[in-house]
This record gives C-alpha cells, sequence and structure tokens, in this order.
C-alpha cells in the first residue's frame, strides 16, 4: 500500500506540474503563430489561443506512462493509447472543421486499443442490485462510451473554464470510487486525468488564457471514458458528470439530431453589461447554460461557478453510489 | 432555476438506480431454458432487444420528467 501511495504522488505531480509548466510556453508558442480565436463572451476584441489539447496530451501521457512502468498492465496501456487516439481526432477536428458525424465515427475506433487489449470485463456492475453478465451488449458499451464521454466534455466546453473545471472535479469524485471500490492502479490512472485537468484549469479558468481546443476537451473525455470502462465503473463515471450529460441530453432532445456545435443557433445571447441571458429565438437549442440564465441573465463567472457547483453535487452523488456498491437489496 | 436543476440531476441519479435494477434483475437471470437449448447468439440477441427497449422506456420517462420540470422556463 505504502509503494501504491509513493506512486500516487509522483504521477500526480508529474501530471500537474508538467502542464502548469508547459502550458506558459504553449501560450506563447501559439500566440506568436498567431493561432487564436476570438473569446465572444468578452467584450472588444479578446483573443485566445488555441488548442491547449497539447499540453494536456503531455501531461495525461506522460504521468500514465511513468504509472505504467510502476504497473505494467494492460488496463494502463489501453488509458495512453485511447488518450492519444483521442487527441488525435480532436486535434483533426482543431484544424479542419469536420461534420457532425466524424467525431463519433473516429471516436468509435478509439475504443480499439481496449478491446484489442482485451483490458475490460463484461460484466456490468450496478449498485443495490449486483451485476449483470452482457458480452455481446458490453461490447456496443465499450465502442459507443468513448464518443459519448468525448462529446460530452466537448459540448459543455463552451464558456472559461467549465471543460476542465468539470473533469477535475468529476476524476477526482471518480478516483474517491476507486478507491472506495478497492481498484487502486486505475485510481491512481485517474488521479493523473484530475491533476491534469486541474493543471490546466489554472490557465482555462475565468478569464481564461488558452482554451483546450476541440483536442483538448476530447481528449479528457475519452481518457475519462476509457478509465470507467478498464476500471469497471461506467454506471458511477456517468453520474459523476451528469451535468455535463444533461447538457448532451437536452440539445439533443431539442434538436433532435447530432450536428457540429458551430452548426447551432447560438442559444445565449449578451445584455449591455456583457452578461448572458436566454435567447428568445425558439429553434436555439435548449442547453445548460440556457436553463440557468433562463429566469435572469448571469455573468459568464457566475454560470461557471454554478455548472461546478452542480458537478460537485454530481460527485457526490457518484462517491455515494460507490458506497451502494457493496450493498445488495 | 438552479434548485430545479439540482432536483432533475438527483431524479436522474434515481432512475439510474432503478433502471440498473431493472437490467439486473430482468436481463441478467433472463432464460428460454422451457424451450431447450436455444443458441447462445439468439439468447443475445434477446438480452439486446430487451436492454434496447428498457434504455427507450427510460429515455422517455427522462424526457417526461425533463419537461415536467423545465415547461415553464425554456421553450422550444
Amino acid at each position: 500500500m505504502e509503494e501504491k501511495i509513493i506512486v500516487a504522488i509522483i504521477v500526480s505531480a508529474i501530471a500537474f506540474f508538467s502542464i502548469y509548466a508547459f502550458t506558459p510556453i504553449l501560450i506563447k508558442f501559439l500566440e506568436k503563430r498567431n493561432l487564436t480565436v476570438k473569446d465572444v463572451n468578452k467584450m472588444g476584441n479578446v483573443m485566445i489561443p488555441r488548442p491547449g489539447g497539447i499540453s494536456i496530451l503531455i501531461g495525461i501521457v506522460a504521468s500514465e506512462i511513468v504509472l505504467y512502468s510502476f504497473f505494467p498492465i494492460s488496463e494502463i496501456l489501453a488509458i495512453i493509447i485511447t488518450s492519444i487516439l483521442g487527441f488525435s481526432v480532436g486535434i483533426i477536428d482543431d484544424k479542419k472543421t469536420m461534420g457532425g458525424w466524424f467525431k463519433p465515427l473516429a471516436l468509435a475506433f478509439c475504443a480499439a486499443p481496449i478491446l484489442l487489449l482485451g483490458a475490460y470485463d463484461s460484466n456490468l456492475d450496478f449498485p443495490l442490485f449486483g451485476s449483470v453478465k452482457i458480452p455481446s451488449l458490453y461490447l456496443a458499451l465499450v465502442v459507443f462510451m468513448i464518443p459519448i464521454m468525448g462529446n460530452t466534455i466537448n459540448s459543455i466546453d463552451v464558456l472559461n473554464g467549465i471543460a476542465s473545471g468539470v473533469t477535475t472535479i468529476a476524476s477526482f469524485a471518480l478516483a474517491v470510487s476507486l478507491f472506495i471500490l478497492q481498484n487502486y492502479e486505475i485510481g491512481i490512472a485517474c488521479l493523473c486525468l484530475a491533476f491534469a485537468s486541474l493543471g490546466f484549469y489554472k490557465y482555462h479558468k475565468f478569464p481564461s488564457r488558452i482554451f483546450p481546443g476541440d483536442s483538448g476537451a476530447v481528449m479528457f473525455g475519452a481518457t475519462y471514458g476509457v478509465i470507467a470502462i478498464v476500471g469497471q465503473v461506467e454506471v458511477i463515471a456517468a453520474i459523476a458528470i451528469l451535468p455535463a450529460v444533461i447538457n448532451s441530453f437536452l440539445f439533443l432532445s431539442s434538436v433532435k439530431k447530432i450536428v457540429e456545435h458551430r452548426e447551432i443557433k447560438n442559444p445565449v445571447k449578451h445584455t449591455d453589461d456583457f452578461k448572458l441571458k436566454s435567447t428568445d429565438e425558439n429553434h436555439a437549442p435548449i442547453t445548460l447554460v440556457r436553463l440557468l440564465i433562463a429566469k435572469k441573465p448571469l455573468s459568464e463567472k457566475q454560470i461557471c461557478n454554478e455548472v461546478l457547483k452542480l458537478t460537485a453535487f454530481s460527485g457526490i452523488l457518484a462517491v455515494i453510489t460507490a458506497f451502494m456498491m457493496g450493498v445488495r437489496i | 432555476m438552479a434548485i430545479k436543476i439540482y432536483s432533475f440531476i438527483f431524479t436522474m441519479w434515481v432512475l439510474i438506480l432503478i433502471g440498473g435494477g431493472l437490467i439486473v434483475t430482468i436481463i441478467g437471470p433472463f432464460s428460454l431454458g422451457g424451450i431447450g437449448n436455444v443458441n447462445p447468439i439468439i439468447l443475445s440477441g434477446i438480452k439486446v432487444g430487451i436492454a434496447l427497449v428498457l434504455i427507450f422506456v427510460w429515455v422517455f420517462t427522462l424526457t417526461k420528467v425533463k419537461n415536467w420540470i423545465f415547461k415553464t422556463d425554456v421553450k422550444y
């Protein structure tokens, strides 16, 4: 146990400090090459460097490789390869805007390492009721999990700090849940994601100094998804990011099709003092942010705080669920 | 408004627990033992079918709950 605690401290430090140290260099690099986009929720012409996914890739992969050197198990190898593939899909979308179906399809292929390495167990565990063995259905779950998680985190990346903040809180909740379930190796792997997203949050929080881009957001989601599968905590993982899941659910149930987020009408507009308010446009999709500002306009920072509080609430429900895994009725 | 979203998250959590229970109690022990030896692929296909029906019911219920909670707030 002592060895595992030392490893956890080492890899968490690598994940956090590599991003903390590298991101300012990346910001300067991107600014110098004019790789910036307008922050549409700021007054004036505020340009923000993008994509920050490169720094997230370095933090997550470096820490997971060190973890793999201590625990050379196929589950951690699957996490490393799937994360890199998730980043690759995102960076393609950063460079060239692809159609709405590109990401889900490409991310489905990112699940290949999990299947090829056999880094999954076809039992699906539920709290209170036990587990169910569904071999063929579980294969479909593995293939769908990465696109769903990748797109879920990507679609909530709408305001400063939300994608990295939500990933940080959900990953810490998932790591705690994995420790409760005594799955220590994958719990430490999840700590890598938690500290990597925390390191990036430092620069992504309001007012953002860098945006993760699709490469960063999709990689956050893909890594979170693969950890959920190899750690056999699929249900707990879904609960921990319920605000992001709700955002996708509200969006899909109003738009009723899969579209690239840049193709849709903006569900929010700005007041004179640049707070965000819900649009009167009936055909703009319903999103979590639109719900939060339905009654009264809020500043970007207030909305971010509300979303992070909702994620903390979901994280608590996830940890309660982890405790309930050991209870049978 | 935030209270409504918290209640929606809580409802979704309860629905996940109930849905999980249904999957474990219905799909887990499901077999066609009375018919004789059934091809495992056919049995697996039937289980997938039941799971899809349960997922449809789950999403339908969630949509109704969503409409009920947020109906006065945002129109689409």
